[in-house]
């Protein structure tokens, strides 16, 4: 098992008045639309529980309204949390001193903004160096550095423009490398690719994707686009409402879902490019027939598998270590749409 | 039916009565905190006389230069420079040079003194929803009540002369850069700010590094517009002893010097034209790229 590098524990997010009193209320069962309509309270969070592994990508998801950017502005804090704990390094961040909140933010946790949440008043390459600046590091330092994450995001050139002077996805390259440049081992990103086309978006995954391999940071990446979170993340977990519905690897939520909610969320993904072999291995003996990859998703799996004369294929693993075999049935089960009867055996 | 018709007021003896109370507790103030408040004002006094005598003992071409570079490093204008240089010119051979240096000395003490008071009580207001609900009547008051109403206490504690001459300028034209500068903290977007916060910039680094650079806009907009404020006190601060353009046309009122007053009230306009479009275009330098020049 890899390492927790955020730990999330019964965290609470009640807006109003009188927060406390509402989280005793929530407590004793009172229901987030009675709370709203009768005590004017919003339930922001509802006793969220995450284990954020390290050196991962961390998708959470759900839609607009459900929480997103309420939950991931407080593992940083710039939020005040109503109840929890949110614990980094063996820390709890909601017990930190101002001091040491301000050291998380310069060292340990850097974030990425939907709208960007760049300084137009500074040029690329000082926005870049914000971080390193408000650090005290000395300005020709910070530019070098800064220099060194704009040539790794693709915008050498651009230094000495402003932010108005360039494209949306430009812009999230910048705030990209504005992160990264503090070396923090923890990224926050709140919906950092969702204000950009299609195309553009496509294109930031796959820097993300490029980045992440070499450098490990632990990513805690929001999203209310499935096929970006099926993409990007190493696990999932699903908001609604303030309430994490179901957490686990993407494959296992697909496969699995277990709420109609997410299977609403799921139904109108192309399940064939999603699900990978792996995730349907059964355990047997190696057979005769042709083997693929783990990670081949079923679309391709499926010719294979129908010209094999066992209809099974082996599944073996980057070393082409025997993992277990897969016939047709399962890869034509799985490629169906779940539906709400079957969801609920799963209950 | 006599009632309905005569305004039941407190009657002559005790609005008397009250009156003399005010301007008598009020003397008494003025008695005996006067001279401290003229001493507080010393340094300004000291600092506004030193700059008057500057600005007159310096051969003209020099000024005439000074104010073109300033114009050019203002605007990058070639136009505005050029303009404010001819004006200035025009000003002098028609033999108001040094009245002209005179008025230039209190405008620049009284700017400097509402940039140094007003832009650090703007940023006060833009911190504190009580504090701005506290200053604002106190600065609807300061930009409505006539002057001369304010000049009568002004005069009572600092008589005649350039420091109540200063201060009743101040008066008047600091509320503009006071409401621009809180507005434009207020307006700074709460995405930069949060991105500061969020890269752990301190109380300071968030004052000095984000709020005060995307507010300097709108800060510059209150400096213009206190700096023709104060402009249009010149005359008001002339009938208190304050040397400048205003003096002739206090004359030529009171004489019906026509040309007199016409041309001394043009060099006030053009003078005001000078700096308005200097600072305008400062101004507009400083968003240059703000909104850019090319979205894409
Ligand atoms: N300051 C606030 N005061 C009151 N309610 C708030 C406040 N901030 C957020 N909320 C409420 O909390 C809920 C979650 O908001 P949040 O912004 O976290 O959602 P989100 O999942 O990030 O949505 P989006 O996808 O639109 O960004 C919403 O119902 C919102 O109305
Ligand atoms: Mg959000």
């Amino acid at each position: 098992m890899t390492d927790i590098a955020v730990s999330i524990k019964g965290l609470y997010k009640i807006f109003g008045k009188n927060p406390k009193k509402a989280l005793s209320r929530i407590k004793q069962g009172m229901s987030k639309q009675d709370l709203l309509e009768k005590h004017n309270h919003v339930l922001g969070l509802n006793d969220i529980n995450i284990e954020i592994p390290e050196k991962q990508i961390s998708v959470i998801m759900g839609l607009s309204g459900s929480g997103k950017s309420t939950l991931i502005r407080h593992i940083n804090r710039l939020m005040e949390p109503t109840a929890g704990e949110v614990i980094i390094g063996g820390e709890n961040v909601v017990e930190m001193s101002k001091n040491q909140i301000r050291d998380l933010r310069l060292h340990k946790a850097s974030m990425v903004f939907q709208k960007f949440g760049l300084h137009v008043h500074r040029t690329i390459s000082e926005n870049v160096a914000y971080g390193l600046i408000v650090q005290g590091m000395k300005s020709d330092e910070a530019k070098k550095k800064s220099h060194k994450w704009l040539v790794r995001v693709g915008l050498e050139g651009f230094e000495d423009h402003y932010p108005s002077q360039l494209s949306g996805g430009m812009q999230q390259r910048v705030g990209l490398a504005r992160a990264l440049a503090t070396d923090a081992d923890i990224l926050l990103m709140d919906e950092a690719f969702s204000a950009l086309d299609p195309l553009i978006r496509f294109d930031m995954q796959n820097i993300l994707l490029e980045l992440q391999e070499e450098l490990h940071k632990t990513i805690i990446f929001i999203t209310h686009d499935l096929d970006e979170a099926l993409r990007i993340g190493d696990q999932i977990a699903i908001l609604r409402d303030g309430e994490v519905i179901q957490q686990g690897d993407p494959q296992q939520i697909i496969l699995k879902p277990n709420d109609d909610y997410i299977i609403d969320f799921i139904k109108d993904i192309n399940r064939g490019r999603v699900i990978m072999a792996k995730s349907l291995a059964e355990k047997g003996r190696k057979n005769q027939g042709p083997s693929v990859n783990f990670k081949t998703v079923l679309e391709d799996v499926l010719p294979i598998i129908a010209k094999s004369k066992s209809q099974k294929v082996n599944v073996v693993d980057d070393q082409d270590k025997f993992i277990g075999v897969l016939n047709l049935e399962s890869v034509i089960d799985a490629m169906a749409r779940p539906n709400i009867e079957v969801s609920e055996t799963y209950r | 039916m006599d009632f309905l018709f005569k305004f039941p007021d407190m009657g002559r003896d005790n609005l008397r009565d009250f009156k003399k109370d005010v301007d008598t507790s009020f003397l008494e103030f003025s008695g005996e905190y006067g001279e401290a408040i003229e001493k507080a004002f010393d340094p300004l006094l000291y600092f506004l006389v030193w700059f008057e005598k500057l600005l007159i003992n310096t051969p003209w071409p020099i000024i005439l230069l000074l104010i073109g570079a300033l114009a050019w490093f203002g605007s990058r204008s070639i136009k505005i420079s050029i303009g404010s240089v001819l004006s200035l010119s025009l000003i002098g051979y028609l033999g108001m040079w040094q009245d002209t240096m005179s008025t230039l000395a209190i405008v620049s003490a009284a700017t400097f003194l509402c940039i140094v008071i007003g832009i650090p009580l703007g940023i006060w207001m833009a911190r504190s929803n009580r504090v701005q609900a506290i200053i604002t009547p106190i600065l609807d008051v300061m930009q409505t009540i006539p002057a001369f109403v304010y000049l009568i206490p002004v005069v009572m504690l600092l008589g005649i002369g350039k420091a109540p001459g200063l201060l009743a300028t101040c008066i008047y034209a600091i509320p503009p850069i006071v409401r621009l500068t809180n507005l434009g903290i207020r307006l700074v977007s709460k995405d930069a700010l949060e991105a500061a916060d969020a890269f752990g910039a301190n109380y300071w680094q968030k004052l000095f590094g984000v709020q005060i650079p995307l507010a300097l806009p709108n800060i510059f907009a209150g400096m213009n517009q206190t700096i023709m404020m104060a402009l249009s006190m010149v005359v008001i601060a002339s009938m208190i002893g304050v040397a400048g353009l205003g003096i002739p046309v206090l004359r030529s009122i009171s004489n019906q010097y026509l040309a007199l007053g016409l041309l001394n009230g043009l060099a006030i306009v053009a003078l005001a034209i000078i700096f308005d479009r200097i600072t305008q275009a400062y101004g507009k330098r400083l968003q240059k790229h703000r909104y850019g020049e090319h979205n894409d």
